[in-house]
């Protein structure tokens, strides 16, 4: 059973929640008692709707106040797959929030209003997809209902978003354009019958259909080693395993490979998922690997095949979001986290920032501050077998730790 | 759902991704412990956790805070686990911290020792100088859990600030800390009940019997089972009887309710679930205080 990672983002106003509601609804995924919780809380609120806000509004803070603060994350599940949605505010702290919530999706739900069309709001999160290179897209125009179930609004709104594409770096992204509207439940997870203009999929219809594994497993192998396995015991006594998820490509018994830094190379000699022995790890597999050879191999190095290796990088050129309050500067050293491996890394330059609206770059600046999104370069302690987040993502993020308060106070996304 | 629904498999990616957590902990902290409570969650955590660090021991105690309370089923097989899997076992009791005089045990009809426990697990984190406990939390379990990361970092008090969680991107953990700081982690936050449930049936794993059905002592109260035990403080016309019941989640003899159920095999279970009305809390007194009972127990450092 496959797992499918959405991220929604939007205001209350977009009809979001709602639409939440309704995927969980629809497909079994909400019991009675949490809805009738729900329906108990809107009265008591004064409201005459039920307020499907309150299935993802869940702190008190933000309940008292009627604002998203955090991520929630909310499952539903059909027969053959299981989704996590990361749900993102659409006011607070909104970049730091849904770069959080959407590093790991592979679905980015952007909701328009039919009635208002492309607001603000769609840029942003359109940039973030962009930013993310997340692969598929569902634009939803919602409310559909509140148009008279109308073409013409959804072909303009098309229209204006496709435009917005043709401006975008990353065109390999896979666009879908549906008419909904989720107070009604039209295209949710049935087609409508009200919308009998629109021949495409329904957006749930879309989400069981999409695909992305093969394309994981066809990049170069990417092993970072977490943790050595050496249970010096009677029956294992010279077992010396490397512990880890591939975070890319496929790894075979019999590979000939090189551990990074040391560039020392030896055979794959087994692979165990737990007490099983595989053939071939896949992308995303946790595994332990053992080798031919003895080398030297420990926590934050990388196992890659020899044919395939990353650059060795000292000197990085990155995006950044900043997700922390006291701004980025240059001359400022950090701790840099790429997978299991941290270091040290001193930030070299800065050169400018970004406006996500326009997507022009404003040079000249200071500092980068939250929510803010910016180019750097830095020059690390030592090397980090890194790839372009273009060519792998896992293997071409990272994150900033402030040294002082040991908060993840930036991502970057190496160029 | 009818009783011939579909059992669905469980997804294998969320086995990756917790055996992928485990091992953060295990390299990123000096002195991680596993919170064990004898439920399943925290069963799935040990087999977990075995599966992670093989064919090496699990390089980590588990901490089980005696409540007193327990189902004697459930110290039962704590008691065999412990044997099968060789991990190392740490106990303390809530007793103590009562005799202690640090905290006070409740009154009246809804007395129960799952608020008392926090103080008793917050003292063992400081004797051991744990500086990551693990749990078995799911984000599916109730609203402030969903906003809960798999690293969540704990002040000096053990408490929770929800407004300063750290951004988690892409699979990448940060567990630094400060002096005094500690974290607690959730390896299983992404799985649902239903998961839990079917990677049981899939591994083929033990659990306590009390989770199957039996015949029990009861009493009927505010529309639920409860188990009748020394430890239920109840009026005069709460008169217990029997009845043929099961327990869906297993928490104290003292706030958890029982299921009228004749389940008696994993995939019985696991249909009741697919076709049940009624979340897993639901079945929890603990949380019925109030609509925010469990961000508050949080705040002050339950896990």
């Amino acid at each position: 059973m496959d797992i499918v990672r959405i991220a929604t983002a939007g205001s209350v106003d977009d009809g979001k929640s709602t639409l939440i509601g309704r995927l969980l609804y629809e497909t079994n995924s909400i019991t009675a008692d949490k809805l009738e919780a729900i329906e108990r809380a809107s009265k008591r609120r004064g409201v005459d709707y039920t307020d499907l806000s309150l299935l993802t509004d869940g702190l008190i803070a933000e309940r008292e106040q009627g604002i998203t603060i955090d991520v929630a994350h909310i499952y539903f599940s059909t027969p053959t797959r299981k989704y996590i949605i990361a749900d993102t505010p659409g006011h607070f702290e909104y970049t730091r929030n849904m770069i959080t919530g959407a590093s790991n999706a592979q679905v980015a739900i952007i909701l328009i209003d039919a009635r208002n069309g492309i607001v603000e709001q769609t840029h942003r999160h359109f940039y973030i997809t962009q930013l993310l290179r997340i692969p598929y897209v569902v634009v939803c125009v919602n409310k559909m209902d509140l148009v008279n179930y109308a073409e013409e609004p959804f072909n303009q709104i098309r229209q204006q978003f496709e435009e917005l594409f043709e401006k975008a770096n990353y065109k390999e992204q896979s666009l879908q354009f549906i008419p909904a509207s989720s107070l009604y439940g039209d295209n949710i997870s049935t087609r409508s019958s009200q919308l009998d203009w629109y021949d495409g999929p329904s957006l749930l219809e879309f989400m069981e259909g999409i695909d992305w594994h093969a394309s994981q497993n066809q990049l170069p192998a990417r092993f970072p080693v977490q943790y050595v396995i050496r249970p010096k015991s009677d029956q294992w006594h010279d077992f010396r395993g490397f512990a880890g998820k591939l975070s890319s490509g496929t790894l075979s018994k019999g590979d000939t490979v090189v551990a990074l830094p040391s560039l020392q190379e030896s055979v794959i000699e087994d692979i165990f998922k737990f007490e099983e022995s595989l053939n071939q790890a896949e992308s995303g597999d946790s595994v332990v690997i053992t080798l031919k050879d003895e080398i030297d191999i420990s926590r934050g190095d990388m196992i890659v095949k020899k044919s395939e290796q990353p650059a060795a990088l000292k000197e990085i050129s990155a995006q950044v979001c900043w997700l922390d309050h006291t701004p980025l500067k240059a001359g400022k050293t950090y701790l840099l986290q790429h997978g299991s491996n941290r270091v040290k890394a001193k930030i070299t330059n800065l050169y400018a920032s970004i406006n996500v609206l326009d997507y022009k770059t404003i040079d000249d600046v200071q500092e980068i501050g939250l929510n803010e999104i910016g180019y750097i370069s830095l020059k690390t302690a030592k090397p980090v077998n890194a790839d372009t987040y273009a060519a792998n993502k896992r293997n071409g993020s990272f994150i900033l730790i402030d040294e002082g308060s040991n908060s993840t106070v930036g991502v970057g996304f190496i160029g | 759902m009818s009783a011939n629904s579909i059992i669905p498999a469980f997804p294998r990616m969320l086995e990756d991704e917790s055996i992928y957590i485990m091992r953060e902990v295990a390299a990123q902290f000096e002195r991680p412990a596993l919170l064990f409570s004898g439920g399943k969650d925290s069963i799935t955590l040990v087999r977990l956790a075995q599966k992670a660090f093989w064919p090496g021991k699990i390089p980590f105690p588990l901490l089980h805070v005696d409540t007193g309370h327990n189902f004697p089923e459930t110290i039962e097989f704590r008691d065999w686990l412990v044997r099968e899997t060789g991990a190392e076992l740490i106990v303390r009791y809530v007793q103590d911290s009562i005799d202690a005089g640090k905290v006070k045990e409740e009154t009246g009809k809804y007395a129960s020792r799952n608020v008392l426990q926090t103080v008793t697990l917050l003292d063992a984190i400081e004797e051991f100088k744990f500086d990551a406990c693990i749990g078995g939390a799911r984000r599916d379990e109730e609203k402030a859990r969903a906003k809960e990361r798999i690293f969540s970092v704990r002040d000096d008090f053990g408490q929770w600030d929800p407004k300063k969680q750290r951004p988690e991107l892409f699979e990448m953990l940060n567990g630094k800390i400060n002096i005094g700081e500690n974290v607690r982690v959730f390896p299983i936050s992404n799985w649902t009940e239903l998961d839990v449930w079917t990677y049981i049936k899939e591994e083929n794993m033990a659990i306590p019997s009390i989770y199957y059905t039996h015949k029990r002592q009861v009493i009927e109260r505010d529309g639920m089972i409860w188990p009748y035990s020394d430890f239920l403080n109840t009026s005069e016309d709460e008169v217990p009887f029997e009845e043929i019941v099961r327990f869906r989640t297993v928490g104290d003899m003292t706030c958890t309710a029982a299921v009228a159920s004749t389940a008696n095999e994993i995939d019985d279970i696991i249909r009741e679930i697919l076709s049940a009305k009624i979340s897993e809390r639901g079945a929890r007194m603990d949380d019925k205080r109030s609509e925010a009972a469990m961000e508050q127990r949080k705040k002050e450092g339950y896990f």
